[in-house]
């Protein structure tokens, strides 16, 4: 067998004094051979990403980097910077997670590309290189995108953008961090199956870092598992995801969210508490003086009804207006037009105002996404779970016994209640939102996104909790996602929406084994990992 | 780290706070250690620095250092009120066009544009013409221009902060909006302006200094600005008449410059953009 | 098609702007004490009733308020701005005959701290904390808490009085030297210390703006990309850090327009420059109103067009302003 393409060993990144560990990266040992995808997986934190930048000698200024990263028989740490340079962006490549922030917002496309020519000495005059890379990665019209700015160009098509230019001058080496965490999964799909292309057609070497089992599943040749700095496993994927040895791989296997709906609960839902018909929402750009503002149509005539103890999923890319339509039931967002109606409410709720939307807001309650925006940091917990329960005239002592009740219900210890929310993890803030959100006990809670901000194992846990705590409190849940494996373990109906519609609903086993609509058929396909390795993901 | 520790940390900001210290010393001083008006003679005139006077006497004998003394008192005074003054305004003006948006928020935003766009020092020597100068006339006029950025600072802060999950859990949970905007928002919108404020003091002292230089100060009252003015048909022959006030205006708005960018790199980890000057 | 609705919306906004400045300048004109009437029956020496009552006639003034801004904004925009109570000779010609000499001194500041702050700033945040950029960033707060008339003093008292280098006052000496060169080097050797003096504010300004902008670009994604695609440090510096960093520097160039007249009030002052500064500080000695608020005119349409040049280079450097939904 021939040498790795790529040696690392015992390589250390410290991290500056006073952070919660001495080293991000911990005397690791790894090695990516030629024409293979070595996938590194962990969660937040675990270093992994570090690990990449060290490799292409982009670590922050400040961060010591130490041991030794061996480059096609070359050590890379310690030769010159001048020697380094010429390696990266011709030897060795990399993409980045973001494609819109790592691409020059004001520089066209073509002149981004054509710089990497340019400055390692084969200049492309006439651009015919430039035209034939964007043709590569499957992008329409090059001739066109080669004169773009970044801002025109869609999210998918700025990572084949970034691919392009990672592939200009041939690379033995391409790293990839998080190449598609921030893509719609139909997207992520196709940028997957485009990375597979190049590599195998180019018999290039891939290190692949990602958060996601799903996507390990699909590419991966070998597997390094991190967490906190260090390798715990690496191997062969069929064998570590097969035959996990670690128990922290173990874990985060286990932790994935399978595609298994909820067992049919029928028997036991109560009467409808939320019915609504042809709710519509458009957003219409700002109208200059001199031209007209462009319509948007986010929520297209859309119905929907949620009984007692039942949670409805609905299910969306970016852009198909799930999220709108959540901000309309809660009344944060005016429809433009539709009822709602609410379980001992007279009238459309869609068309109270002011003094009158005052006493429902309570039995309609939300839990965020982003678990370090949804709590005011300048704010103790109990004050922020408390926050409701005040407004609507209770007295301090009660509100205060009821927030300790409420943070027992979401299993946060007790003494949580004195502390700031800067001092929990993401995992324990989407608790005290819950709490929050239970507090004025509401009929119908609508969930956006819950977990889609944390790591895959906290994911589970809270996922558990919010189902549990709807089967306990009998709750009414709107559970809106862009995950259908998320979807599929919490949800006993699914709506799936694109571009303002609901395209299919109905009882989560039917939506999910047997689509009738192109889309769900789609969006399923495009799941990561599935029909890969299944018979773990059942186990 | 806490706060004080990343403060002091910054040498240059410790450095202004003690110069502050001790510009607020002699401003507090000055009644008890020169107890006489500084408008008055107190010996020959253009005296240079020495036995006499220990900073000189101007062209009508009055001492330079009681000058300066009492003129410290004006300088800090505008200093802080004027920018009191013009961050309530601002404040208001930009929380209540970014909490609420839309159509107050256009017109508040036109409205603080077209006080930023008109050249803001003819606008304050106008206004302190017309209204007769005077302490009053130079802090209203100073506030009246110096506003629109702390507008501008707040509205991009509320619009920011309104959007967040945790203010829009509290309208969820029906708290009024007063109390979202004073309980939730301004604590989490208020670092950059205290920010930007520190930095209006040293800005407002500036202006004063000018507009008494132009003849604009309050005639009641000694301030740095006027001394140089005034002496500025003799400068020539006696720099220390300029030179002396001037250092005193210089060192003192250094100073406060050094303490807001400390609250500044202590308050905000994450450098954000410099404020207006 | 997108310029052209651009120059159409520009035009309207200035048009709003400069009504705005009108109708403000009516208001302080009514806010002022003393009108016309009482001026001249001050000079004059006839101050009874009747003299005031046929002046106010005359110029309207007894009319209703409306009436009166009506005919003052008609006034305003045939150009007609009134006469100087001092002078008698229209202040529109006032200001008109000192416009060019204020123009050269804030064009010469203005190129000369655009020209030296950025490259400044760029230095300090490529050399960030070393010697070179602690060098900058003291300088830059010096200059930056300095009066600028004191400055200007300072200046007059080295390079004019101690080293005799360069001429303190005026625009020209008192016996122009005949040529046009030797009267153009006359004037540029009159220009330097006042360009100077309130150029370095402005300097600093700009120097500490980029050095800012310079540092908070550097920090990302995309300039991480340029370093990962092997481009040499000059050219992530230039065409990644600076071309991105230069946007909030003409934003704020913009914006600063209108300082930069107001420190030509006091600069001209202090080196008796023959510009509507100096106009501006005459006018105020001698409480004469009109003149005054015709300069703040003068002075506002001057930074308006300012900023319509700083807008159109900004469309220019960002092509994402005015793109979406254009």
């Amino acid at each position: 067998m021939t040498a790795p393409l790529l040696e690392i060993a015992g390589l250390r990144v410290a991290l500056p004094a006073g952070s919660d560990r001495a080293h991000a990266v911990d005397g690791i040992a790894l090695d990516v051979r030629a024409n293979e995808v070595l996938c590194v997986v962990g969660e937040s934190g675990s270093g992994k990403s570090l690990t990449a930048h060290a490799v292409m000698g982009l670590v922050p200024k400040g961060l010591a980097v130490a041991g030794s990263i061996r480059f096609e028989g070359r050590e890379l740490l310690g030769m010159a910077e001048a020697e380094r340079r010429r390696l990266r962006g011709s030897r060795m490549a990399m993409i980045f997670q973001e494609p819109m922030a790592a691409l020059n917002p004001v520089m066209r496309i073509g002149d981004q590309i054509a710089e990497v020519f340019r400055f390692h000495g084969r200049p492309d005059r006439d651009g015919s290189r430039t035209l034939a890379l964007l043709d590569a990665v499957g992008l329409p019209d090059p001739a066109l995108i080669r004169h773009a700015r970044p801002f025109q160009l869609s999210g998918g098509q700025r990572q084949r953008a970034m691919i392009a230019m990672a592939l200009a001058l041939d690379p033995v080496l391409l790293i990839a961090d998080e190449p598609t965490t921030a893509l719609d999964v139909t997207t992520q799909a196709q940028i997957l199956d485009l990375l597979r292309a190049i590599q195998a057609a180019r018999s290039m070497a891939v290190m692949l870092i990602t958060h996601d089992i799903g996507v390990v599943r699909e590419m991966a040749h070998r597997v390094a598992v991190m967490q906190e700095g260090r390798v715990v496993e690496t191997g062969p994927a069929a064998d570590v995801l097969g035959r996990p040895q670690h128990a922290y791989t173990q874990r985060l296997l286990a932790a994935v969210p399978k595609l298994q709906p909820r067992p049919d609960r029928s028997a036991e839902l109560g009467a409808t508490v939320l019915e609504g018909r042809g709710l519509a929402k458009t957003y219409a750009g700002r109208a200059g003086l001199f031209r007209p503002g462009r319509r948007v149509a986010a929520v297209a005539g859309v119905d929907l009804s949620l009984r007692r103890g039942e949670a409805l999923g609905i299910v969306g890319e970016s852009g198909s207006g799930k999220s709108t339509l959540a901000r309309m039931v809660v009344r944060l967002v005016d429809a433009d037009a539709g009822t709602l109606t609410l379980a001992g409410v007279d009238g459309n709720l869609l068309a109270l105002r002011g003094r009158r939307l005052g006493p429902v807001r309570r039995r309609v309650q939300m839990v965020f996404q982003d678990p370090w925006g949804s709590l005011n940091p300048r704010r103790r917990v109990h004050e922020i779970v408390a926050q409701g329960l005040l407004a609507h005239g209770m007295d301090r002592r009660q509100a205060r016994a009821r927030v300790d009740e409420l943070l027992a219900l979401v299993a946060l210890d007790p003494s949580s209640a004195e502390r700031f929310p800067n001092e929990f993890s993401g995992g324990q803030r989407q608790r005290i939102g819950l709490a929050r959100a239970l507090a004025l006990e509401p009929e119908l809670l609508v969930a956006d996104e819950p977990v889609s901000a944390l790591d895959v194992s906290v994911q589970a846990q809270v996922l558990d909790l919010i189902a549990d705590i709807q089967r306990k409190l009998q709750l009414a849940v709107l559970f809106i996602t862009h995950d259908l494996r998320v979807a599929s373990q919490v949800c006993d109906r699914i709506a799936v929406m694109r571009r303002g519609e609901v395209v299919e609903a109905g009882p989560s086993a039917e939506v999910l084994f047997r689509p009738r609509h192109e889309y769900t058929r789609l969006l399923l396909a495009s799941v990561p990992g599935r029909g890969v390795g299944e018979e773990t993901g059942s186990a | 780290m806490s706060f004080w520790q990343s403060f002091l940390r910054n040498r240059g900001a410790v450095a202004g706070l003690a110069v502050l210290a001790a510009v607020l010393l002699l401003a507090l001083s000055a009644p008890f250690l020169f107890s006489f008006d500084p408008w008055d003679t107190r010996g020959a005139p253009l005296q240079p620095p020495g036995e006499g006077f220990a900073l000189g006497s101007d062209m009508l004998g009055r001492d330079v250092l009681a000058g300066i003394f009492h003129g410290a008192r004006v300088s800090l005074f505008i200093g802080v009120v004027s920018t009191v003054f013009a961050v309530v305004i601002g404040v208001v003006v930009g929380a209540v066009a970014g909490y609420f948006g839309g159509l107050v928020d256009d017109v508040a935003m036109r409205f603080t544009e077209f006080f930023q766009t008109i050249p803001s020092f003819v606008l304050a020597v106008l206004l302190v013409a017309i209204l007769t100068p005077g302490l009053a006339s130079i802090v209203i006029a100073i506030s009246v221009v110096t506003w629109p950025p702390v507008a501008r600072l707040a509205r991009s802060e509320f619009l920011a902060l309104r959007h967040r999950a945790f203010v829009e859990a509290a309208v969820l949970s029906g708290v009024s909006h007063i109390r979202i905007i004073f309980g939730e928002v301004l604590p989490n919108a208020l670092t950059p302006i205290v920010i930007m404020a520190s930095l209006m003091v040293a800005t407002a002292i500036l202006t004063e200094s000018a507009l008494s230089f132009l003849g604009l100060g309050d005639p009641n009252r000694i301030s740095w600005g006027y001394m140089i003015g005034a002496a500025r048909a003799v400068f020539r022959h006696a720099w220390w008449l300029s030179v002396f006030p001037g250092l005193a205006i210089f060192v003192t708005v250094l100073a406060i410059n050094l303490v807001g960018e400390g609250l500044n790199d202590a308050l905000n980890p994450h450098m954000r953009r410099r404020t207006d000057p | 098609m997108r310029i052209l609705l651009f120059l159409g919306g520009w035009l309207v906004k200035a048009a709003l702007i400069l009504l705005a400045i009108v109708v403000l300048n009516f208001c302080l004109v009514r806010l002022a004490p003393g009108d016309v009437a009482t001026v001249l029956a001050g000079e004059s020496g006839a101050a009874d009733a009747d003299f005031l009552a046929r002046t106010r006639a005359e110029f309207g003034l007894d009319r209703p308020l409306p009436a009166q801004l009506a005919t003052y904004v008609g006034n305003v925009l045939s150009l007609d701005l009134g006469v100087s109570y001092r002078t008698r000779r229209p202040v529109a010609d006032m200001v008109l005959e000192r416009l060019p000499a204020t123009l050269l001194l804030t064009g010469t500041a203005f190129l000369f701290a655009l020209g030296v702050g950025p490259a400044l700033g760029v230095l300090a945040a490529v050399k960030a904390r070393r010697p070179a950029d602690s060098l900058i960033t003291v300088a830059a707060l010096v200059f930056y808490a300095m009066p600028i008339f004191w400055v200007g003093l300072l200046f007059i008292l080295f390079f004019s009085v101690t080293l005799g280098w360069l001429p303190p006052f005026g625009m020209r000496s008192l016996i122009p030297p005949s040529g046009e060169l030797a009267r153009a080097i006359d004037v540029a050797r009159h220009l330097v210390l006042p360009a100077v003096t309130l150029g370095l504010f402005y300097v600093a300004i700009y120097a500490r703006l980029t050095r800012g902008a310079m540092l908070e670009t550097a920090g990302l994604d995309y300039v991480k990309t340029a370093r990962a695609k092997g481009l040499p440090e000059w050219r992530v510096v230039t065409a990644h850090i600076l071309r991105n960093a230069m946007l909030p520097i003409i934003t704020f160039a913009g914006l600063q327009a209108g300082h930069l007249v107001g420190g030509a009030i006091v600069a001209e002052t202090v080196f008796a420059w023959p510009g509507i500064g100096r106009l501006a500080f005459d006018a105020l000695l001698q409480r004469d109103y009109n003149l005054l608020l015709a300069v703040f005119l003068a002075s506002a349409v001057a930074v308006v067009l300012f900023n319509f040049v700083t807008d159109l280079l900004l469309r220019i450097a960002d092509p994402r302003i005015g793109a979406a939904g254009g």
